[in-house]
């Protein structure tokens, strides 16, 4: 197939050979070498492969790679400065809430997503907003409690 | 497989008249689950994201045209909220955050399961669906547009780009039942309509029979309304739930709605 040139965490990225169907996910992670984002049930379930797509929030799993032809992407990867963590990701470290750390990428740009929205989120705002992101260990509690901590300090 | 990727409804037309066959995709949210499930293997696909004729919606008098591409996320907050409730009640329902910002109406009506959110809240507000192909333009009633089980009266050539409806105004809600209050299909689902002007309630349930079906009574009749949804209704056992428990939620759901509407 032909082509395509996308922008992945600022950088200019292209693309070719690709097979017409192949998601953006995969394309995240097999051709383009970043493997933050997770593959788990690629039906839009799990929110383990969470990136913005324009800004929005999305399952990269359900883009198909070719859509992202001339659009701007930002994974995982995209989020930490450096060495400086991202303070969502500062605040999951702090307060637990990594277990097998599987889920943690989706969540950690899922709430990032809702901190930029809506700064101070109620606790009904941070279910609904992470209603999409599975943690098979369960790890909810400490997961809200790192939502907790991040928003108290960005106000 | 080729992706296309047509720049205007033009160019997506012809398309839709020469690859009949191929499989068209806005959101994804449902063909990528085939594909990523080999469930589905077209022999091209065409790309709808880039045709801005698709996007949004506009207001014509008292008519409100929704682009087939218009997301959840659109329908459930701001301006479109405040003329279309119960839809945009629904459309907090769908998925998730992720999957309502790319899930569109036009997609909820080409899958045309029984169990889609869009489609009750649609129906009860008597919305049509706007069908393109290179032949022209038709307007087609939403009961008349879904067939059956995922079956339209789509041609072959044709293209959903659009519902058109007259917001009725009235007092409106939709419910739904699942286990949770997300990431859920429908086990059943009920939108009410208290429409003074045309002097009737018109109620449609989704998940409950082979497509999302209306029914409309009176308005000094409206008491029997939870019985007639019921009656109405023809659930299957699967599993997510039996078909007695689907119509005796539907009668719960329908007296629930009545008590919200007719305040």
């Amino acid at each position: 197939m032909t082509r395509i040139v996308l922008t992945v965490n600022g950088e200019r990225h292209e693309a070719t050979d690709l097979w017409g169907g192949e998601s953006l996910l995969t394309l995240l992670r097999d051709s383009l070498e970043l493997p933050g984002s997770k593959n788990a049930c690629e039906q839009g379930e799990c929110g383990s492969c969470s990136v913005l797509l324009d800004g929005e929030l999305v399952c990269a799993c359900l883009v198909l790679a070719a859509q992202s032809d001339g659009h701007e992407v930002v994974t995982i990867e995209g989020l930490a400065d450096g060495d400086e963590l991202h303070p969502v990701q500062q605040a999951f470290v702090e307060t637990g809430a990594v277990q097998c750390g599987f889920c943690t990428p989706g969540l950690v740009v899922a709430v990032a997503d809702l901190l930029e929205r809506t700064p101070s989120p109620s606790e009904d705002e941070m279910r609904e907003a992470l209603s999409g992101n599975v943690c098979r260990c369960t790890g909810y509690v400490k997961i809200f409690d790192a939502v907790r901590l991040a928003a108290e300090r960005a106000t | 497989m080729d992706v296309l990727t047509p720049r205007n409804l033009d160019e997506a037309l012809r398309l839709k008249s020469d690859l009949p066959e191929a499989r068209f995709v806005l959101g994804g949210t449902d063909v990528m689950v085939e594909l990523n499930f080999r469930a589905s293997r077209p022999p091209a696909l065409v790309n709808l994201a880039e045709l801005g004729e698709l996007r949004g919606f506009t207001t014509d008098g008292g008519e409100l045209r929704l682009g087939a591409g218009l997301t959840y996320t659109e329908a459930l907050s701001g301006r479109l909220a405040e003329r279309l409730p119960a839809l945009a009640e629904a459309s907090r329902t769908v998925g998730s955050p992720q999957i309502r910002n790319r899930g569109t109406i036009g997609g909820n009506l080409g899958t045309a399961s029984p169990a889609g959110d869009a489609l009750p809240p649609l129906l009860v507000e008597r919305a049509r669906v706007e069908l393109a192909s290179v032949r022209g333009v038709r307007i087609l009633p939403l009961e008349e547009f879904l067939l059956g089980v995922k079956r339209t009266a789509l041609a072959p050539d044709e293209l959903v780009t659009a519902v058109r409806l007259t917001p009725s105004g009235g007092p409106q809600t939709f419910m739904k039942v699942g286990p949770r209050n997300a990431m859920v299909i429908a086990i059943c689902s009920l939108a009410v309509v208290v429409d003074d002007e045309a002097g009737e309630v018109r109620a449609a349930f989704g998940s409950a029979a082979e497509t999302a079906i209306r029914v409309t009574v009176p308005l000094d009749e409206a008491g029997a309304l939870p019985e007639r949804v019921a009656t109405a209704a023809s659930p299957i056992d699967d599993v997510r739930a039996t078909a007695a428990y689907r119509r005796h939620a539907l009668r719960v759901l329908a007296q629930r709605a009545l008590a919200r509407c007719l305040r």
